[in-house]
């Protein structure tokens, strides 16, 4: 059995495809000579050359056009920001050029495009801190991927490696240092636990759009993705010693969504709480509480209860992070709360 | 900027045979033709969308394919039809697509500003200015990978050198020598604005110089001064040089968009401009030069119609598009070819 870090797993995926796709390029800032902002591609400029890998100047706007380009003929490029929030400068080429131009030219073109970028509060500033998953599970013709674990990142990696479309790959920074089972280095957040399979060393895939049950539960169905996935298991732990079993859904990707899988669990709990670290309004939450309480309604004993980041820029002072990004007391409240009446 | 009367030089056609420049000249007036068929047909009846025409700069999107290989890629603009016919885009499934009809090259998903037929290189009109060109040096870029010894060519108008990607995409270019083209249609206006209003330096071809990139700046309603330039510029590109930023000085003798009446401009201004059509300038050469007989040229340009009429026909008894089919185009899960 392996432990793996999600940063070193995330390594692994792409390292892989590389060698058995030459199709497969790096485009980004400091990818190469440096090994990239989080180190997820150290070594790789001097495995693959400097045909496959492209450390770029700043110009995620130019880069990422050159990304969808090569894209267009012939090439599995992988883009990758420093930080999801750099991805604005780029969002024209984004959300006009890659996710539209499939349907625009009738079916001819295939985008076999992934764009990996780290996101999640780290004390860095509003500039280095928000979520972005909302304005592309927005975007019609882009998927959008968010793993929670080691396990998860290697195979959705590289099933989004694989596809065909555009495909946002957002990568926790909290969560780089989680290990699988058994080992890794301790993380300093303990609600950030370690959960899932160990990583496989050969090539494997999640298909997007499945999701997973990490915890099985019978009061209330709580759906989390990225670091509140880890809270939300940590809130179950408590909670059970309450005598409240919540069954934890990790929708894995969120475009396309697993409905399913959601709303199987809801007709089971017949409670729901999402969990989200992107902002509450018009967020990922409001499309989760949607989805649950638009088709699951006949299923529902209390409505559906978001806790989701404050519609604020996250602030830098740690207590006030802190305050803006739902914690462990938040998903413990919510639960009680949406438990209450039984 | 008034009509330049150097630009009235008669066109050098040694060394071109006249099978060749005929080829020429049957390529800018299907580019016209395709257009002022379009025009009167949003005049006569409802027609879905908009459209942008490149009256009297065909000699930019035909002297630079020209110099292409069928293999080579091309990006362009919302001003794109006559990039597409250049390019070798059959008139059929082009006039469908205005007619948003499902044999249209886009199936009637695209529109005029999305033209594109990427069994052709032309992998599309993008409707935001400027977006084309970071895309086409991506093909570029994605060329030298493969080894395929493609160039791309991106063509833009004035108004989009203003934008990020522009500098973006020459820098990265120059940097990493792509074999990529980047044509600059300098049309004069982007949309009311003249380039002198709207950038800071107005000899477009000067900003290749900030990136390393040779500008060249060439007489743009001269199919041959045109094709001349693209020539070596291809051939830089393809022998591993690097790009060029080509600026062709030509003129938009129509508005902006369809009925787009230019008020502000002087209509003195067009018709002089109007002396310097590239099409006639062809057709007077060749003339000038005993390369053909009127009749030769009037029979290129009643064979164009006819086949513009043929288009239309085509377009015209096409099926429309079934509401539902957007649906497939939305994504490609087809599995990936490992």
């Amino acid at each position: 059995m392996r432990e793996m870090s999600m940063m070193a797993a995330i390594r692994e995926a792409i390292v892989q495809e590389m060698q058995a796709d030459p199709r497969v390029i790096l485009l980004g800032e400091d990818v190469g000579k440096f090994g990239g902002a989080f180190h997820v591609t150290h070594g790789l400029l001097e495995e693959f050359g400097a045909r496959r890998v492209w450390d770029t100047p700043i110009s995620e706007a130019g880069f990422m056009g050159l990304g969808l380009g090569a894209a267009l003929t012939g090439l599995r490029p992988i883009v990758e920001l420093q930080y999801a929030d750099f991805i604005f400068c780029a969002m024209d080429q984004v959300v006009n050029e890659a996710a539209k131009i499939r349907l625009m030219s009738g079916g001819q073109a295939s985008v076999p495009l992934v764009i990996r970028a780290p996101q999640g509060a780290t004390g860095r500033g509003a500039q280095h801190s928000q979520s972005v998953e909302a304005y592309f599970m927005h975007t019609p013709g882009m998927k959008v991927v968010l793993p929670s674990n080691p396990y998860d990142a290697k195979g959705l990696l590289t099933a989004a490696m694989r596809d065909n479309n555009p495909v946002l790959f957002l990568e926790h920074k909290m969560l780089y240092g989680s290990a699988s089972p058994g080992g890794g280095k301790a993380v300093s957040d303990p609600t950030i636990g370690r959960f899932g399979m160990d990583v496989p060393e050969a090539s494997y895939m999640i298909p997007l759009g499945k999701g997973a049950v990490v915890r099985n539960g019978k009061h209330a169905t709580v759906v989390a993705t990225g670091v509140m996935v880890h809270r939300a298991l940590a809130a179950a732990e408590q909670l059970a010693a309450e005598g409240i079993e919540i069954e934890v859904i990790d929708p894995r990707t969120l475009a396309p969504l697993d409905a399913d899988l959601i709303l199987s669990s809801v007709q089971k709990t017949h409670r729901a709480v999402v969990v989200t670290e992107d902002a509450r309004r018009a967020g990922v939450g409001a499309e989760l509480m949607a989805v649950i309480a638009g088709e699951g309604f006949d299923d529902l004993d209390a409505p559906v209860i978001r806790v989701c980041a404050d519609d604020a820029p996250i602030p830098f002072a740690p207590a006030a992070q802190d305050r803006v990004i739902p914690n462990l007391n938040d998903i413990l409240a919510a639960v009680r709360r949406v438990t209450s009446d039984e | 900027m008034a009509a330049r009367t150097d630009q009235l030089a008669p066109l050098d056609l040694i060394g071109f045979d006249t099978d060749f420049l005929l080829g020429l000249y049957r390529r800018m007036v299907q580019a016209r033709e395709f257009e002022e068929q379009l025009y009167y047909l949003f005049l006569s009846r409802p027609m879905p969308g908009t459209m942008h025409q490149a009256t009297g700069q065909e000699a930019v999107a035909v002297g630079v394919t020209s110099a292409l290989r069928p293999d080579d890629y091309v990006t362009s603009t919302h001003r794109g039809h006559a990039h597409c016919v250049a390019k070798g885009v059959e008139l059929n499934p082009m006039m469908a697509e205005m007619f948003a009809k499902r044999t249209g090259s886009c199936k009637g998903m695209g529109g005029s500003m999305h033209l594109c037929d990427f069994s052709r290189g032309m992998l599309g009109a993008f409707g935001i200015v400027g977006a084309g060109i970071p895309i086409a040096a991506g093909a570029a870029l994605s060329a030298l990978v493969r080894g395929s010894g493609q160039v791309a060519v991106s063509f833009f108008g004035d108004g989009a050198t203003n934008e990020g990607v522009f500098h973006e995409a020459l820098n990265m270019a120059s940097l990493w020598k792509l074999p990529v083209i980047f044509v600059c249609e300098n049309n004069q206006y982007a949309l009311s604005m003249t380039v002198s209003e709207s950038s800071a330096v107005p000899d477009i071809a000067k900003r290749g110089a900030a990136y390393a990139i040779p500008g060249v700046q060439v007489d743009g309603n001269n199919v041959i001064e045109v094709l001349k330039a693209a020539q070596a510029a291809v051939e830089r590109a393809r022998a591993g040089a690097g790009p060029t930023l080509l600026e062709c000085i030509t003129y938009r003798i129509r508005g902006h968009a369809r009925f787009e009446a230019s008020h502000y401009r002087d209509p003195a201004e067009v018709e002089q401009w109007k002396q310097l059509d590239p099409i006639t300038r062809l057709g007077d050469a060749l003339l000038a030069d005993g390369r053909v007989q009127p009749d030769a040229l009037e029979q290129v340009r009643n064979e164009v119609k006819a086949d513009l009429e043929a288009a239309i026909a085509f377009a015209e008894s096409s099926p429309d598009v079934e509401p539902d089919e957007y649906l497939q185009y939305i994504f490609d899960e087809e599995p990936a070819h490992a």
